[in-house]
């Protein structure tokens, strides 16, 4: 082959110059180009994780030596008060996601086995499944306004109710598409295998998809929990806030997020510490959640 | 990879010699991690011929075939001990850019895979890579031609690659790989993904281009060595070290290996007693 | 086979045999409806909710609108004592703040996803690197905006006044940074949207076939050659997918927001200026709302979500084609 058109443009490449040299050019455009991509590559992931580490490491220092067990038990502080703690937005927090849990895990286990096994090709699966995933993409804050219009108007009082559902509604979403997910990769042969033995749909649901299924679903559900336990805006005017520890659940409660975020605009140390502190025991939820979720994931059946 | 430059000359070479050798491939070892792929073969390319590699499956000649053009560097765990020479470089050279290898010795894969791009973007694809500034039209159009493809596309060249069936599909990709005129083309099992009439095709295309390119192809099917190669090469599978290790049994002209094979185990590969 | 992926082996839609149920005795029967209506009512909850949503927001928006028209979309002023409302200052910084993050965000998250798939660090590395950015996505967000009051703002603040020093004709750099404003607002938001455009991003990439990825190189091309001119373009659907719904993310995002956007109702190019955005409007004026302001709230809350809805129903349809894509391939 003599056709030589490549020759003149690119003389590092010459394809048919007799030599057929292969050595690579060092300052050649192309290679140069390559390694400073990959350069600016390295440099960009090693400042993508930045924050993550600036993050924990305040958190440390400035929540941890703040971190006693008065922070964790007393209630919160007044204007210029000393001392003090977050022991009632924990248990707010912990008895709103314990709600939001308890409504959004059935309807949407059950949901999930409509659609995953039921009757996936329906139009209502179909839509069902189209707007879950819509959901996951719905402001938090709506889900506030929402349980807002519907409960707090209604029932006349913020309460911790009200803030569960606003949670659930997160919630649910995410659990039903794990769950989903999570059943549909059940072999079909175990369901088949179990069919042939006689088993009714719901047994064959109960004891071969549900078991089987079972590590994504948890995975899924305590992920859900962990988001749930970190968000602020579906509370913000459903909860609201409580400076008391929690009496009934019809009447307005605190929340660690709440606290942190009214807690951060205030121009007392005191405040600011404990709101260091309080993101320190969030974040330790939130990721202990997460790290187990992704332990029980990892093992397969 | 662990290239050895001063390697001597492999044992089992064969005795037959070659004249105008474009490119001499001497393996020693191939590994993949701790597994012994192949060993000890020693393969020698002519120019503008056809060389056709056979064998039973798992005997390594797709490994042997992508290892003549560093395709096998993708693999981490790939590991070479041996010498290719391309023009009396060795390709496994420290100082080699297997980039610049891969220009030189193009591949056609098993499974057609053009870009999803149009048809004229996936021809123009090399030229564009090597910054060719002539009359891409043209070039292309030549690259269709000598993959027989042009008529059937010439009406849609703005089309999806992906729109076209699978037999068009690889006669484009062979068009991608010829429109940057490579020395040497590599054909791993090129047919095994296509109907007879599109393999009757592509091997007449691959008799056309042997006038202007030197060819290696890997087949599966002896009938097809038959038809195309002017020298094969069979490699048979040791299993005597407890794992799969593949080598060169034996290599000639393509007659007289199917007709006059100098080893037992060709003889009985060839008549079909095993594969 | 070489790189195919797992999850077409096992992605079977379960489509069990219909058994006829009268087989059974009459008590495993009628557990057997029942359990099925039960999934059938859950499902149906899914619908029943998000058009409860939308009914509900609405409707309590209602006087709203016909009290104020478009014109609460254009109108620049909120004032509860004369109750003048309107929110055109909030879209902007809304539009604007998820702008500037999706920019950041999306080059972050699109270079992370091809650090994570393209070969650049030894697959154990890459689990330990993808867990990192996955983590960045459990933050919760009032803990970022924490982070920003205390570390990003005073971070930034020597830069942005330097910069509104040297270049304060460019429109961008037209104010000092006084404490909250824009640019750390959409900063963090940035850096809470890059986990969203990263992991779709890296499952775009994921995709593609192995011989796609094989016949780039098999032609010459260098790692960037084939990943600029083959991955990147035959992922482009899925990538398409991840900004747009990384952007419909920074549209709703709330708390780190209402902490370090400044809430101040103006319209400025300013990066450093306070602004504000629906979400954080909504944040900072629902508790304490009278009944007019909060039929206004109402109206800027169906605002944003019909344009979260819009978004996040483009990213779907994006993210669906994608998929389509590479099933009609194989």
């Amino acid at each position: 082959m003599s056709a030589s058109d490549l020759t003149s443009e690119s003389p590092s490449f010459d394809i048919t110059s007799a030599s057929h040299q292969l050595h690579r050019a060092p300052f050649e455009g192309r290679a140069l180009k390559s390694g400073f991509l990959t350069g600016l590559t390295w440099i960009m992931a090693v400042l993508a994780s930045v924050p993550l580490f600036s993050v924990i490491y305040m958190l440390l220092i400035e929540g941890g030596s703040r971190l006693d067990w008065e922070a964790i038990t007393a209630l919160p502080p007044s204007a210029f008060e000393m001392g003090g703690g977050f022991g009632n937005a924990i248990i707010g927090t912990l008895i709103m996601v314990g709600i939001a849990t308890l409504i959004s895990v059935p309807i949407g286990l059950f949901a999930a086995i409509y659609l995953a096994i039921l009757d996936p090709d329906s139009k209502l699966a179909q839509t069902a499944r189209f707007l879950a995933k819509v959901l996951t993409g719905f402001p938090s804050i709506l889900a506030g306004v929402f349980v807002y219009a519907a409960m707090v108007v209604t029932m006349k009082s913020y309460s911790a109710l009200a803030g569960g559902v606003a949670l659930a509604v997160l919630m649910l979403p995410t659990i039903v598409l794990a769950a989903e997910q999570a059943m549909t990769t059940v072999p079909k042969k175990m369901k088949d295998a179990a069919f042939g033995m006689g088993c009714t749909r719901a047994q064959v649901i109960w004891q071969v998809v549900l078991p089987t299924g079972m590590p994504g679903i948890l995975t899924g559900v305590m992920l859900a929990v962990a988001g749930a336990a970190g968000e602020s805006a579906p509370l913000l005017f459903t909860a609201l806030f409580s400076n008391y520890f929690l009496s009934s659940l019809t009447e307005p409660t605190a929340s660690l997020s709440i606290l942190i975020f009214n807690f951060s605009g205030m121009p007392y140390d005191n405040q600011i510490e404990l709101a260091w502190a309080a993101s320190l025991v969030l974040v330790l939820i939130v990721l202990v959640l997460n790290i187990t979720a992704r332990f029980i994931g990892r093992q397969k059946f | 990879m662990n290239a050895i430059a001063e390697t001597a000359a492999v044992e089992a070479a064969p005795t037959t010699t070659f004249g105008n050798t474009v490119m001499d491939c001497q393996v020693q070892k191939i590994f993949y991690g701790d597994f012994l792929a192949v060993r000890d073969s020693h393969l020698p390319i002519e120019k503008n011929k056809i060389i056709g590699f056979i064998g039973p499956s798992g005997c390594g000649k797709s490994t042997v075939l992508r290892s003549l053009n560093r395709m096998n560097d993708l693999i981490p765990v790939f590991r070479f001990e041996g010498k290719v020479t391309y023009h009396g470089q060795d390709i496994y050279d420290k100082k080699v850019d297997p980039v610049v290898v891969r220009r030189y010795i193009g591949m056609v894969f098993q499974q057609p895979n053009p870009f999803s791009m149009s048809i004229y973007d996936n021809v123009a694809f090399g030229l564009r890579l090597n910054r060719f500034k002539g009359n891409m039209d043209e070039r292309v159009e030549k690259a269709l031609n000598g993959a027989a493809l042009w008529n059937e596309v010439k009406d849609k060249l703005k089309n999806s690659g992906l729109s076209l069936s699978g037999g068009q599909q690889q006669r484009l990709c062979i068009a991608r790989a010829i429109a940057t005129e490579p020395d040497v083309l590599l054909m791993d099992e090129p047919c095994s993904a296509l109907d007879p009439i599109a393999t009757r095709k592509v091997e007449e295309l691959m008799l056309e281009l042997k006038e202007n390119y030197t060819i290696a192809i890997v087949t599966h099917n002896m009938q097809q060595a038959m038809r195309v190669a002017d020298t094969t090469a069979f490699m048979g599978v040791d299993i005597s070290q407890g794992s799969r290790t593949g080598y060169l049994v034996e290599m000639g002209a393509t007659q007289r290996i199917f007709e006059d094979p100098q080893e037992e185990l060709t003889r009985k590969y060839v008549r079909g007693e095993f594969s | 086979m070489l790189g195919e992926p797992w999850h077409r082996i096992i992605s079977i839609t379960s489509t069990d045999p219909d058994r006829s149920p009268a087989r059974h005795p009459g008590g495993d029967y009628a557990l057997d409806r029942g359990f099925r209506g039960i999934a059938w009512t859950s499902a149906a909850l899914i619908l029943a909710l998000v058009a409860y949503i939308i009914v509900e927001i609405g409707g309590k928006a209602l006087p709203a609108i016909a009290e104020y028209g478009f014109g609460f979309l254009t109108s620049t002023t909120w004032n509860v004592q004369e109750g003048h409302f309107g929110i055109l200052p909030e879209i902007w910084g809304t539009l604007y703040s998820s702008l500037l993050a999706l920019i950041l965000g999306g080059v972050f998250g699109i270079t992370i996803a091809i650090f994570l798939t393209q070969d650049f660090l030894p697959s154990r590395l890459a689990v330990v690197f993808r867990t990192i950015i996955e983590l960045l996505a459990a933050i919760p967000s009032v803990v970022f905006g924490l982070w920003g009051i205390y570390v990003l703002i005073p971070m930034l603040r020597p830069a942005a006044n330097w910069l509104h020093e040297e270049f304060g004709v460019v429109p961008f750099f037209g104010t000092s940074l006084s404490g909250p404003g824009l640019a750390p607002a959409a900063l963090v938001l940035a850096i809470m949207i890059l986990p969203t455009v990263a992991s779709i991003s890296v499952d775009a990439l994921r995709q593609i076939p192995y011989k796609v990825k094989e016949a780039a190189y098999g032609m010459g091309t260098t790692r960037w050659e084939a990943i600029l001119k083959v991955m990147l373009p035959t992922a482009g659907s899925g990538i398409l997918a991840a900004l747009v719904l990384g952007f419909g993310r920074a549209l709703g995002e709330t708390m780190a927001l209402a902490m370090l956007i400044g809430n101040s109702n103006q319209i400025s190019l300013s990066l450093f200026a306070p602004a504000n955005t629906l979400a954080a409007l909504l944040a900072s004026n629902f508790p304490e709302a009278g009944e007019v302001e909060v039929q206004a709230l109402m109206y800027a809350a169906l605002a944003l979500l019909a344009i979260t809805l819009v978004v996040n129903i483009v990213g779907l349809a994006a993210m669906k084609f994608a998929t389509r894509k590479f099933e009609a391939e194989r």
